[in-house]
């Protein structure tokens, strides 16, 4: 019970006080706009350059910009507690480690689907998507997979955060990888096969697939292997990520630099 | 003579301070590659190799826009934290003058990015830039430096009072990418949105090192760029005198 309601109450007191900066002021330009924006951006490179069509790349942007909040929020979840001079005391206290860290996902996650969720709907009413309607509620559930497979890369951002100052610059290096590696824009199938390598194996990448087959009428049962994929993939990147907060608070607390990056 | 020392000295000082800055400099090259990256391999799909290169020159100059958004916003706002901000609002000189040399040095981070696209082109996609008219090139890169620092500045200005200014000026990145012709050709946008690029000094820029690097005539593209860039200077003094002014009435300079 104690640890339902570290992960719960915990998480959710956490998010709130780390991400207190998150005001209308911010979130609507970083999460309503620049989102909306960067599909419209890319949907008119790919009628520029005549491939694809629109809803391959609003798909496929909306469901990669989900890693925004799951990247930034989650380190900052974490890492921000030491900005804030907190960190020591949650270090010492006797709260068992995996509800203490992965409670903070929670609230990330359910931001980064409202993120990813409405930068596709609202593109698809401006550029007159064919998206039935019968095919949102199956779209959800993916983005909830491919945000929690996200999240997990965050936690290792977050482990990161804990020992580097610079986790603005390594969260954008990393949506930026992203963005190249996920096939957000580009299929697969024409990067190189040491990037196909690369995709398959990080978040976003069978999400995103599942996500636009799904839109052209696919049911969930049709692309189980590709959800059962980035599930898998969420679920690795989370325990490496969840060894990797336990490594760094047990290197701090050995170098006494907690506080310290 | 004082005030362009003054312009040139600020814009030293800034420019160097920024180049040490690992998320206005460092991030600042890499982002436009990043894009960059995903647009070439987008233009080589679609197998045109003039497309490429079009591609090639767009997202070079696109590094600059994202130095000049990415930090002008935030520029007055590190100021307040650093606790100079009052000092400078003080200073004998108009504050224009101070702020004027971050915009220019904002945008000339972007000659970085500029140099890394195109490097980066060659090295790995074996995009081949020919420029036609090299001195004509050269010419046109400093007026759309000048013109987009100019707008930087009135970002800057523009932006004093409002605590979270990095957020409206990263909010500005993708929009001025879309709308200048960096990627896109003008005619594949609505027509209600042309009358918003040719507001914008990028859009007269960009034309200008295309036009440049292609062998037509970029003179009136850089002379648009320049005017545009004074006409910002002048929006961003009123607009300075306004927001002081404000700030004074209601001792809010430093938003605490």
């Amino acid at each position: 019970m104690t640890s339902l309601r570290i992960f719960f109450i915990g998480g959710i007191t956490a998010y709130r006080g780390l991400i207190n900066w998150l005001s209308p002021w911010i979130f609507v330009p970083s999460l309503i706009v620049v989102p909306i924006f960067q599909i419209l951006l890319f949907v008119f490179i790919g009628r520029s350059a005549g491939v694809q069509n629109d809803e391959f790349f609003a798909i496929g942007n909306a469901v990669q910009y989900a890693s925004v909040p799951c990247l930034f929020a989650m380190t900052n979840a974490i890492a921000g507690e030491r900005n804030q001079q907190t960190l020591a005391y949650i270090l010492v206290s006797p709260s068992p480690r995996l509800p203490l860290f992965l409670g903070r996902a929670l609230p990330v996650i359910l931001n980064a689907m409202f993120v990813a969720a409405f930068s596709l709907a609202v593109t698809a009413l401006i550029l007159r998507l064919d998206i039935p309607p019968s095919t949102w509620a199956p779209i959800a559930i993916v983005i909830v997979i491919s945000t929690f497979s996200c999240t997990g890369l965050g936690l290792i951002c977050a482990a990161v955060g804990l020992r580097v100052r610079e986790t603005a610059v390594l969260n954008n290096v990393i949506f930026g990888l992203l963005l190249i590696f996920t096939g957000a824009n580009v299929p697969i199938e024409e990067l190189p096969g040491w990037m196909q390598t690369v995709a398959n194996s990080i978040p976003l990448t069978h999400g995103i697939q599942a996500a636009r087959e799904v839109a052209q009428g696919a049911s969930l049962a049709d692309v189980d292997r590709l959800l059962a994929t980035e599930f898998l993939i969420g679920v690795v990147y989370t325990f490496v990520g969840y060894q990797a907060l336990r490594f760094m608070e047990h290197w701090s607390r050995k170098r006494a630099s907690i506080q310290i990056a | 003579m004082r005030t362009l020392r003054l312009i040139g000295l600020g814009w030293l000082f800034q420019f160097k301070q920024m180049s040490r800055s690992s998320f206005d400099s460092f991030l600042a090259i890499l982002w436009p590659i990043f894009f960059g990256t995903v647009a070439f391999f987008m233009f080589q799909q679609g197998g045109d190799p003039d497309a490429l290169i079009y591609a090639g020159l767009g997202a070079a100059v696109m590094g600059i826009w994202t130095a000049t958004s990415m930090a002008a916003g935030t520029s007055l706002q590190r100021e307040r934290w650093l606790g100079t901000l009052e000092l400078l609002v003080a200073a004998p000189q108009h504050f224009s003058l101070i702020i004027l040399p971050v915009g220019l040095a904002t945008s000339t981070i972007g000659v970085y990015c500029m140099v890394a696209t195109i490097l980066w082109g060659r090295l790995v996609f074996g995009i081949e830039l020919t420029i036609e008219q090299p001195l004509l090139f050269a010419l046109a890169i400093p007026a759309t430096l000048l013109s987009v620092g100019a707008l930087g500045f009135l970002i800057a200005v523009a932006f004093a009072r409002y605590r979270h200014a990095w957020a409206l000026g990263s909010m500005s990145e993708y929009p001025v990418w879309l709308i200048c012709g960096f990627l896109v050709p003008l005619t594949l946008l609505p027509d209600w949105v042309r009358p918003i690029s040719w507001l914008l000094a990028p859009t007269w820029g960009m034309n200008a090192i295309r036009d440049a690097a292609t062998g037509a005539a970029p003179l009136a593209d850089i002379a648009m760029c320049l005017l545009l860039g004074a006409a910002y200077v002048v929006i961003g003094v009123l607009v300075t005198d306004r927001v002081l002014h404000a700030a004074r009435a209601r001792a809010s300079l430093s938003l605490t």
